[in-house]
């Protein structure tokens, strides 16, 4: 499978980048030797094996169902949590306006 | 007096602790050194040295109070800026966390200050951790100390993604810094610089407070001059995390005072498939100088096969992308870091501009790789298929050793590569991960330690593949390979 401009532009908008029409017309041979490549992966016989799903055998843990139980983790922590925000209002994370 | 910038973990923890030096006075000389070196080496993003003497300071009075120092007390290392440190910033080498001061403490450095370790500063890398040759970093490209004996002086890559770590070890601007290690970050840079370093076993480590890449891949590990200190700071950084849901609830075992040379009655494998076309033949030599060293050591060599080592790297570039364009989907210019919002633009417009501006080139390449991927009517032929060979290549491995304990190869195909030799061809740059790269998808430790100087002056490593959870196996085997290999070799101070 190989790709084509209008696939790659269809990649950047998926992944929410933007890309200049110049930047496009380079990604596509790029990403096609990419993908070429990958592609020898096709040839190997995996007849009734199973995907991985955890490279070392582990059991997924509860936590206790205690609110805050963890305070490094727990709540009530807005003013750490909006700190790095590039525009926080109000105690809320700023964004452009989504409703018209 | 000696020049303290020499000396390893284990010697600064010991002469702190007998009182030979004061903490301080390594965190003085260390400091000392990273000033010096930054302008040539570029191997810091940000030098803390406050925080080193502080740290010290606190040592050293512990001392005088008659307290127990910890298993780093004393000793001022480097912290990848892939580690979240409170207040102090972390970028992961991007634009997109330019600025960004964390609110808290990864897992892995709290526990290293909390055994008495100090911040020197936060090490350059490759962007997101996506590269082999730290050329990626948003910051420059750090330098390898490393120059090749033609009497030229080209500058030469430190290795990836960890350049910053293996650059500062090599050059004497920290004892012992942190690496992570998604499919040879660790590794591959330790044997570029002729330092040594461990991947634990997938969970060993903690990922919380990890700038994360690929989350199934990413590991911790400890960077070093030594099998021994590398030893003593795994044990500082390991131990269970419920922070982590993929944190291994096991003991943390004592790796140094386990550490043994002898290697009667074990067994090391030589897979075959490693030995490519065309291989390098000073890497080759070396890979022959390990297994008589192994040999003369006690062990017995055998021959093993891992049929399905030609599909792992491009099992890696499916997987590692994949897994990437989901972890940095987070990234959108709303909750931390950049926020680019041109004049009118909604908030599609924003997320697609913040991120076009704050990641930088491999790192659009990777996620538009596993963005396609993942992609519906994609995902099965990719993601799934890939899933299914790494099954495969985990196999090969728990086949292997069930004739051998460790598995013994090179680490990278080459010595160092000078800057931009491999920039405009991304699969090229890829393959330097080939070796390293199969033992990151079935989860294992594998390390790094030096073999050699190869015709033109440049480190070559030699790996220790083990069994999961068994980090002492590949501590002793690589061990072993540093007693006999006698590495004494390090770059003539030209910064």
């Amino acid at each position: 499978m190989s790709v084509d401009t209008a696939t790659v532009a269809k990649i950047a908008s998926l992944a929410r980048i933007k890309v200049s029409e110049g930047e496009l017309e380079a990604m596509v041979p790029e990403l096609n030797g990419i993908l070429a490549w990958v592609e020898q992966l096709g040839e190997v016989d995996v007849t009734g094996i199973e995907p991985m799903t955890a490279v070392i055998p582990n059991t997924l843990r509860l936590r206790d169902d205690v609110i805050d139980a963890d305070p490094l983790t727990g709540g009530n922590k807005r003013d750490a949590v909006l700190a790095n925000a590039p525009a926080a209002e109000h105690g809320f994370y700023g964004v452009p306006k989504v409703i018209e | 007096m000696t020049d303290l910038t020499e000396l390893g973990v284990a010697a600064i923890r010991d002469g702190v602790a007998n009182g030979t030096f004061t903490a301080v006075e390594v965190a003085e000389a260390f400091n000392a050194n990273v000033a010096a070196a930054q302008q040539a080496l570029n191997a810091f993003i940000v030098a803390t040295p406050e925080a080193a003497i502080e740290a010290a300071k606190a040592t050293d009075a512990k001392r005088a109070a008659g307290e127990a120092l910890g298993k780093m007390g004393g000793v001022p290392i480097g912290m990848k800026d892939l580690f979240a440190t409170k207040g102090v910033q972390t970028t992961a080498a991007s634009h997109m966390l330019e600025g960004f001061k964390p609110e808290y403490e990864s897992t892995v450095s709290q526990k290293l200050w909390d055994a008495g370790a100090g911040m020197l500063g936060k090490l350059n890398l490759d962007q997101f951790a996506m590269g082999s040759s730290n050329e990626t970093s948003y910051f420059g490209n750090v330098i390898s100390p490393w120059r090749r004996n033609d009497g030229g002086n080209a500058a030469l890559a430190p290795g990836g993604s960890s350049g910053g770590s293996s650059a500062a070890l090599a050059a004497r601007l920290c004892p012992a810094a942190t690496g992570t290690d998604t499919g040879g970050s660790i590794r591959q840079p330790a044997a570029f610089t002729g330092t040594t370093g461990i991947k634990p076993t997938y969970g060993r480590c903690s990922r919380w407070g990890i700038v994360a890449f690929a989350s199934s891949l990413d590991q911790a590990g400890p960077m070093a001059r030594s099998v021994q200190d590398c030893a003593i700071m795994l044990e500082a950084m390991a131990g269970f995390d419920p922070k982590d849901s993929t944190s291994l609830d096991m003991a943390v075992p004592a790796w140094e005072a386990g550490l043994s040379a002898d290697m009667k009655g074990k067994k090391v494998g030589i897979p075959r498939e490693y030995r490519v076309d065309g291989l390098d033949a000073d890497v080759a030599k070396s890979w022959d100088d390990g297994i008589a060293w192994l040999k003369d050591a006690g062990a017995e060599i055998v021959e093993i096969s891992l049929p399905h080592t030609k599909y792992a790297l491009p099992t890696y570039y499916i997987i590692a992308p994949a897994e990437a364009s989901s972890n940095l989907a987070r990234y959108d210019g709303v909750r931390y870091g950049l926020r680019d919002l041109p004049d009118g633009a909604n908030l599609q417009d924003m997320y697609a501009a913040t991120r076009a501006a704050g990641f930088g080139a491999e790192v659009k390449r990777r996620i538009m790789i596993g963005t396609y991927v993942l992609s519906a009517g994609f995902y099965d032929a990719y993601y799934t298929q890939a899933q299914k060979v790494r099954t495969l290549i985990s196999h090969d491995f728990k086949n292997a050793f069930t004739e051998c304990d460790v598995i013994l190869a090179p680490t990278a195909p080459s010595a160092a590569f000078g800057l931009g030799e491999n920039v405009d061809d991304p699969l090229k740059m890829y393959l330097n991960d080939v070796f390293a790269v199969p033992a990151s998808l079935a989860g294992l430790p594998a390390m790094s330690v030096p073999a050699g100087l190869n015709a033109e002056g440049l480190p070559l490593g030699l790996q220790v593949i083990g069994k999961p959870f068994d980090e002492q196996g590949v501590l002793n085997a690589g061990l072993a390979i540093e007693q006999r290999a006698g590495f004494t070799a390090k770059p003539e101070k030209w910064w």
